[in-house]
């Protein structure tokens, strides 16, 4: 059953760092999973919880939030609260019995193309083991 | 005034410092042609991986200039192109610059690649962004993210250009469906009328060829550094995987050699190309990063990290990186043919010969006068200096020899990003003082129609579907996401378009919104980050808000990332059209958030920098307020009598009082105090206490000049005998002929209080010192011997022919270890110095008459202060913090505030006097307009919903947020109040806020959650 399994994954890029990244990847033909839904966000530290929980609630299979790398953010520090955050986040999950790794946050600068498809893909890989979301499933 | 001035300048060179340069113009209200004989602009910057000393990746701080300097209506670029002829005088010179043609149109070409892509020759042309590690085909933009995005057909390599033919057909102009290829191409000769000319020319890179002992082009292995930045790109050659070239097996032992075509007579270069040091610690950092098996090991001299933070990275790199530093000259190195290895061999600074094997030898190359210069130089009828570089000079750092042509970067001069970016923007403030009077003369601004008021209007989405050619179309169904599209809600209309951005397609868009009544415009096409702009301004000419636009990313997030996969491809494009639809219906017009300037400045510090900042603020026709706490100007240049350049700086100082004392524009507060600062940009209110009466100035801008000062030494007998004074006390002396020069010896010491635990910064200026006073003795008592205890002379640039003078002159450099500092002593009334000599291995006794210390250069303690006025940060030794090290090195992250002279660390005059130019330009960016237009996508407070709670104050980056105390309906309420000159747009504060009170325009989260919920499962 798992095998034809395809995970749906919202992804948040922050527009100066990881969107572009994410271009670049483009630009550079570097081919990826076609499983994310991207949304942009101008800086990673936008990235509240309850989008998070929201998309995990309609369904998503995992979230991907990117952000500049540390010291790189364009807001000075918005890619640290976003991730403190995150790390916080996923502890709960782990208590509401979300598995928390359907959650990831990384740092993807403008440069590294080949570091976005290769976060997505593995990112697609992981989820496919951990399987569908189970709000979805209940959902059905 | 306006004698035929013209209000435009030529910035020659579209590398960092001339995008700077055309940048400030630009935003100041001149005209721009920025020429560059590369197709593209970004210049060495761009093939930089990663940027010292804070790692930043290169491209991705300097990818948002390059797309200003492309998007700004003010700034020409005039890419392959060169100049001719210049004819002309001062204010009004005409320029006759060549276009080469790309044989590719550049008002049709989409930078899609597909020329590239179908050239027979792909892959065989050596790719020279890459310096040949990669190859490219005949069509070929330099870098992925090239500005402008045009692919240029080399000539040299083309078939058809050189044979007439290219087998049976042109594949590139078959593949292209733009239509963009024309072989019938020719050159172009354009006329151009310039008020001021700014040479921005750049460098060129030793050749390492000619240091034939290392064995460069001979040995596989040896690479120069430039190459090896290459390796380290994630965009480059290996992605990011340090291997060695030839065989891509990853080396474990690299060694960097340094001065490589510097500080080398036998090459002819003597000087030091002052960034090699730094930048070879940063590659052996980030190699041992991308790898951490390599064994890295830099072969040196002297360790040059004088500049801000650069030591603390030379600490790091030694403790927390292992990078391994070996003080010694390289005499050879040698491969061994079967591993293709090389042996170093080198000598010990106690004379040992040494041997050892390395995988991989990178060359520090110096810099060099570019290939053109001296043809430039004829051309604009400029002097070179000695070294083959652009003449300039200590008192006029951005002056030519020619009046109305500047220079700045390292076309002047061996130098790094922020020295160059603060001269690029100090040789604007030049050249815009020179044509001030034409400010806003050739400069366009566009009218739009009056806005359409949406408000209440059910929501009429408009959506265009962009083919991109193939480029989407290839991959995508696009007519089947018109018909997703359109069954949407609230979709009035969509359509397909070949390209979407081609200029027929933008006066379509025109007419639909109008025929159609749509009030929300979607293109589903590229990427926001760059064709944004050009949609909003094509809804605009609609009369619609920029902001009731949308975009969906379906080519390079989706299109081109799946291209084996059409069917999920053309799924994922329908999701993404679904969710900017979700957004589009929420979206709202946002205000254009225009303030009121000020159109005055204040300067803080009435040093040479600050005077020079007022007086390039004066110049351009504002009134400036010049604040000085003391009782007279000119700060620490009072203490300055001379200078290795120049005999008499206090003549010069005179002459610079003189002329702020008399400019009309200049208003002086002496024994000013100040005692509260208030506002924001364009509309401070600074209160001061000037004796005892006080005073309200109103003003748009502020300049931070406060600068630094000499630090009193605790060692070294300093205090308790008298003949242990310090370089300034030893200059005032020797200037006022209170020195006896019958001295027989004087020992130096060198970084008293500097790079050590207390001050671990360099503090830059004082080897240059120590060598000024030692030349100065010498020349009034050749027989005097002078000793200079030092850890690294750091004479970089062409300070260094003055340290070789010193040791041709007789002065004894000895050196000494931080571990074991020399001693001073009395002994029997004498002063007796002993130091370890390192050479000799030995301790050497020497009786000086004097001996002279070189004291840090320290932050003032009013620093503090100031910075909790107005809110800037200090780095960790105090010195103030600038927005970004690199690229903003003279603004502070608040708008409105700038930074000059030592308040931001210590420096040398010439340095301070580029600096304070370049505040007054970038000043000048803000007060030369009546109006600022603030960020539209910024944060908003619904105050019904605020509960005061201030979660929002503490995230805020910039204290754009604060608690106030009001009284409602007779009850005191904590709410927040975002003042909308500070904010940015990052939304740190919506994403906490506990209430929902705080909105993210552009951004809210109902926008968010629309497109999430839209998604679904």
């Amino acid at each position: 059953m798992k095998e034809d399994f395809e995970p749906r994954i919202i992804g948040f890029l922050c527009n100066w760092c990881s969107y572009a990244g994410a271009d670049l990847a483009g630009t550079s033909r570097i081919q990826y999973p076609p499983n994310l839904r991207f949304i942009r966000v101008m800086c990673s530290g936008r990235v509240d919880t309850v989008f998070i929980l929201e998309a995990l609630k309609k369904g998503a299979d995992g979230v991907l939030v990117a952000g500049c790398h540390p010291g790189d953010c364009h807001y000075q520090s918005g890619n640290y609260k976003t991730h403190r955050r995150i790390m916080l986040l996923k502890k709960l999950l782990g208590q509401l019995g979300i598995d928390p790794n359907r959650v990831r946050f990384e740092y993807v600068s403008a440069s590294e193309g080949n570091k976005f498809a290769h976060v997505v893909t593995e990112f697609v890989d992981e989820i496919k083991k951990i399987g569908p979301n189970p709000l979805k499933e209940k959902k059905k | 005034m306006s004698d035929n001035k013209v209000g435009a300048v030529l910035v020659i060179g579209g590398g960092i410092g001339g995008m700077q340069s055309a940048l400030d113009l630009a935003d100041s209200g001149f005209k721009v042609y920025l020429l560059e004989e590369k197709p593209s602009i970004g210049g060495v910057m761009a093939q930089l991986d990663k940027t010292f000393p804070t790692n930043d990746c290169s491209m991705c701080i300097m990818a948002p200039k390059l797309v200003d300097a492309a998007r700004n209506k003010n700034i020409n670029l005039l890419t392959y192109s060169e100049v001719i002829d210049v004819k002309g005088y001062v204010g009004n010179f005409k320029v006759k610059v060549r276009k080469k043609p790309r044989y590719i149109d550049e008002q049709k070409c989409i930078g899609c690649g597909n020329c590239a892509s179908a050239c027979r020759l792909k892959g065989r042309i050596p790719d020279e962004f890459n310096l040949g590690l990669s190859k490219r085909a005949v069509p070929y933009i330099p870098f992925p993210q090239a500005v402008p995005l045009i692919y240029t057909i080399d000539p040299d390599h083309c078939l058809y250009i050189q044979k007439g033919k290219c087998g049976d057909k042109l594949l590139c102009k078959e593949a292209c469906t733009a239509d963009a290829i024309n072989y019938e191409m020719m050159e172009k000769e354009i006329e151009l009328d310039v008020g001021a000319i700014i040479l921005a020319a750049g460098y060129d890179k030793f050749e390492a060829g000619i240091k034939s002992e290392y064995g460069y082009g001979r040995y596989k292995n040896v690479l120069t550094s430039i190459e090896f930045e290459r390796i380290l790109s994630a965009s480059g050659p290996f992605e990011g995987h340090v291997v060695r070239p030839f065989d891509e097996k990853e080396p474990k032992k690299i060694a960097w050699i340094q001065c490589v075509g510097s500080r080398d007579k036998g090459c002819g270069n003597n000087y030091c190309s002052s960034v090699c040091c730094t930048y070879a610690i940063k590659e052996a950092v980030i190699a041992k990063e991308h790898l951490s098996s390599i064994e890295p090991t830099i072969f040196y001299m002297d360790m040059r990290t004088y500049g801000k933070g650069f030591d603390a990275y030379y600490e790091r790199a030694k403790d927390e990186y292992g990078v391994r530093f070996v003080r010694c000259r390289v005499s050879e190195v040698q491969e061994d043919p079967g591993t293709n290895n090389l042996r170093i061999r080198y000598e010990t600074e106690d004379g040992e010969l040494k041997e050892e094997e390395f995988d991989m030898v990178v060359l520090s190359v110096g810099f060099e006068p570019t290939e053109g210069v001296k043809e430039l130089a004829e051309k604009l009828r400029i002097k070179l200096n000695d070294y083959g570089f652009c003449e300039t000079s200590e008192l006029s750092p951005v002056d030519t020899t020619q009046p109305g042509i500047y220079a700045c970067g390292a076309f002047s001069g061996p130098k790094d990003i922020p020295e160059t970016v603060m001269q690029a923007s100090g040789a604007a403030a030049k050249a815009s003082g020179l044509i001030s009077s034409e400010r806003n003369t050739l400069v366009e601004k566009k009218e739009y129609p009056p806005e359409i008021d949406v408000s209440g209007q059910e929501p009429r989405i408009g959506v265009f579907i962009c083919h991109c050619g193939i480029n989407i179309g290839g991959y995508v169904n696009v007519p089947s996401v018109v018909e997703y599209a359109k069954s949407l809600p609230n979709v009035a209309y969509a359509e397909e378009n070949l390209y979407t951005c081609s200029q027929d397609t933008q006066k379509k868009i025109v007419e639909t919104i109008k025929e159609q009544q749509l009030n929300r415009v979607i293109v589903a096409s590229c990427t926001p980050r760059t064709h944004e702009p050009l949609f909003q301004e094509t809804i605009r000419e609609a009369g619609l808000n920029p902001h009731l636009f949308e975009m969906a990313n379906i080519r390079d997030q989706c299109s081109w990332v799946h291209m084996k996969e059409p069917e999920k491809a053309t799924e994922k494009a329908k999701d993404l059209m679904k969710m900017a639809v979700a957004k589009a219906r929420l979206i709202e017009p946002l205000p254009t958030i225009s303030l009121d300037v000020i159109q005055k400045g204040l300067v803080i510090g009435g040093g040479l920098a600050g005077m020079i900042s007022a007086l390039a603020i004066a110049e351009q026709g504002y009134e400036v307020y010049l604040i000085e706490k003391e009782k007279t100007l000119g700060g620490n240049l009072r203490n300055i009598y001379y200078t290795l350049e120049n005999e008499s700086t206090q003549s010069y100082l005179e002459s610079i009082i003189k002329k702020v004392e008399n400019n009309p524009y200049i208003k002086i507060y002496k024994n000013a105090q100040i005692e509260k600062i208030e506002g924001y940009v364009g509309n401070y209110k600074t209160t001061l206490k000037n004796s005892s009466v006080k005073l309200e100035l109103q003003h748009g801008i502020i300049v931070v000049a406060t600068g630094a000062q000499e630090s009193i030494p605790k060692e070294y007998l300093y205090g308790k005998d008298e003949r242990v004074i310090t370089q300034l006390e030893l200059e005032k002396r020797i200037a006022n002929n209170s020195f006896s020069f019958n001295h027989e010896t004087i020992v130096m010491i060198q970084c008293v209080g500097s790079r050590d635990d207390e001050h671990p910064y360099c503090s830059r200026v004082c080897c240059s010192d120590a060598i000024k006073n030692a030349l100065k003795l010498k020349e009034k008592n050749p027989r005097v011997e002078i000793f200079i205890l030092y850890r690294d002379m750091r004479t970089y640039g062409f300070r260094e022919v003055f340290y070789e003078k010193a040791r041709e002159k007789g002065i004894i450099f000895i050196r000494y270890d931080i571990e074991d500092k020399p001693i001073v002593q009395k002994n029997n009334g004498g002063l007796e110095v002993l130091v370890k000599d390192l050479i000799l291995q030995e301790k050497l006794l020497i009786n000086p008459d004097f001996v002279v210390l070189s004291p840090a250069i320290v932050p003032r303690k009013e620093n503090f202060e100031l910075s909790k006025q107005l809110k800037l940060p200090l780095n960790e030794d105090d010195f103030f913090l600038e927005a970004h090290v690199k690229l903003r090195p003279v603004d502070f992250a608040t708008d409105g505030i700038f930074l000059a002279g030592m308040a931001h660390s210590p420096k040398s005059i010439d340095e301070s006097i580029s600096q304070a130019y370049a505040a007054a330009s970038r000043a000048c960016t803000i007060i030369s307009k009546k109006e600022y237009i603030a960020e539209a996508i910024i944060a908003a407070v619904n105050e019904d919903l605020c509960s005061g709670c201030g979660v929002c104050v503490s995230v805020c980056p910039y204290d754009a947020i604060e608690l106030v105390t009001e009284t409602k309906d007779g009850n005191e309420i904590r709410i927040s109040k975002i003042t909308e000159a500070f904010c940015k747009g990052c939304g740190s504060c919506a994403a906490v806020c506990p209430s929902g009170a705080i909105q993210h325009n552009g951004f809210t989260t109902g926008q968010i959650l629309a497109m999430i919920d839209a998604l679904g499962g």
